[in-house]
């Protein structure tokens, strides 16, 4: 199992489809209403809540904290409700996406062609993953609860990689005539 | 029943759904594990079995979505239904998901602005037993988005569909499955059927011998897909696969097709 910190360009070109990672450094949670909010500001050319240049976002809406705990069950969610929304977030310089399951063809060639990396993280194991994170804040959207932006600090948080910056994946790419 | 002691039970049962993993479903797990070859879905599975402890003794949910809440009650002839009844599982439900600290995941169908831990569903049937039974189910939307219904022809066979739900479900809906089919009805009937199906023991055979011919048939051609845990490759595309049927109309079959991930969430109390 490779471990790696802090994600850069040259360290994502080394990176191959079903490598297993364990990743320490920053991950920023986002799904569905984030990514929509993003889409909507980028596209009327207003000014994002955080900079997203060389961020890794996370499909992931924790549950409550528990009293004494730096962060809820934080496992990932499907990443396909996304695809719609990810040229956008690529655009503003994220560059690594962590999520579960498979992607449409399209986000592949996106990754492909912008050398950027798709990673899964064990689906449904959202206390197990808690305790991975060091420290939780809100950044952005506060007002959608499980929903806002939270900037993780997390050490040795399990990674697999699923598309690689070659444009490589161990899914099938989804096939979205095909619902 | 006193509505103090109902209330701690529905407490209770919220609890136990959340936090602890179904025994049946860990030993399902535990048995893939040692029956999976390939190290990274061994590893996964094994971070299911430490996920499970971990939720447990930290009580921490299990899962991050912490579901849409289902109940199914079934009444019999000790209870008299009134409104107060429902009112009383809705507000008890809602309150201990905030007291354990679950996910609000409740939202307007349109606005989609804030998120709530209600309203809650509920399904009531009636029995003639002389006591009645809540059944919750937390039911996660990654696998209940793979929901599917098919109004197929009198004598089709039902195995092909279930085998293109499962590939459309494909690894976002969290493998390995525990597959609910509900047959017969009409429409709604047979979705309803295939979600409660999951609330039976995984491990059960069905006492219907044509039920539990067809579920053991689906069951091995599922597990030929090898979509595996995660989809990583593997023979656990399915736990299980449970049947519920009801009678239909001589003109068609309705078929309901509710997958669950494995993190499959449900308790009961009878009262």
């Amino acid at each position: 199992m490779k471990e790696i910190s802090e994600l850069t360009k040259s360290k994502i070109s080394k990176l191959k489809a079903a490598d297993e990672v364990l990743f320490s450094g920053r991950l920023y949670t986002a799904r569905d209403q984030a990514h929509k909010k993003i889409a909507d500001l980028i596209k009327s050319k207003k000014k994002l809540p955080l900079d997203l240049k060389n961020k890794i976002i996370y499909y992931c809406g924790p549950t409550l904290t528990p009293k004494g705990r730096v962060i809820g069950s934080c496992g990932p969610t499907t990443s396909l409700r996304m695809d719609s929304y990810t040229s956008y977030l690529i655009k503003a310089g994220v560059i690594g996406l962590v999520g579960k399951g498979r992607r449409t063809k399209q986000i592949r060639e996106l990754l492909r062609k912008n050398s950027l990396v798709y990673f899964i993280a064990p689906a449904g194991c959202g206390a197990y993953l808690s305790e991975k994170v060091t420290t939780s804040k809100v950044i952005a959207f506060k007002e959608l609860g499980p929903e806002a932006i939270y900037e993780l600090e997390v050490k040795d948080f399990p990674l697999v990689v699923a598309i690689d910056s070659k444009g490589k994946s161990i899914y099938q790419d989804y096939d979205k005539d095909n619902k | 029943m006193n509505l103090e002691v109902f209330k701690s039970k529905i407490r209770q049962t919220v609890y136990k759904a959340s936090f602890e993993l179904r025994d049946d479903v860990l030993a399902f797990i535990k048995r893939a594990y040692k029956q999976e070859v390939s190290s990274s879905t061994k590893n996964y599975l094994k971070t299911i079995i430490d996920n499970a402890q971990i939720a447990d003794k930290k009580e921490l949910a299990i899962c991050q979505d912490t579901g849409f809440p289902v109940v199914f009650l079934e009444l019999g002839r000790n209870t008299k239904l009134d409104n107060s009844l429902i009112k009383v599982i809705s507000s008890e439900i809602e309150k201990a998901y905030k007291d354990f600290s679950l996910r609000a995941s409740i939202t307007d169908p349109l606005k989609r602005d804030k998120s709530g831990f209600g309203p809650i569903e509920v399904h009531i049937e009636y029995s003639d037993n002389n006591f009645s039974k809540l059944s919750l189910l937390l039911k996660g939307f990654g696998s209940e988005n793979k929901s599917k219904l098919y109004m197929l022809n009198p004598n089709e066979d039902i195995t092909g569909y279930v085998l293109d739900a499962v590939k459309k479900a494909g690894p976002e809906a969290c493998p390995p499955f525990i597959i609910g089919i509900g047959l017969g009805g009409t429409s709604d009937k047979a979705l309803f059927l295939a979600k409660k199906a999951l609330l039976e023991g995984i491990g059960s055979v069905s006492s219907d011998k044509e039920i539990a011919i067809l579920e053991k048939k689906i069951f091995l051609e599922v597990n030929k897909l090898k979509i595996g845990p995660m989809g990583l490759g593997g023979k656990t595309t399915a736990l299980a696969v449970k049947i519920k049927t009801a009678p239909t109309h001589i003109a068609g079959l309705s078929l309901g097709i509710n997958i669950n991930c494995w993190a499959l969430r449900s308790a009961s109390f009878t009262f």
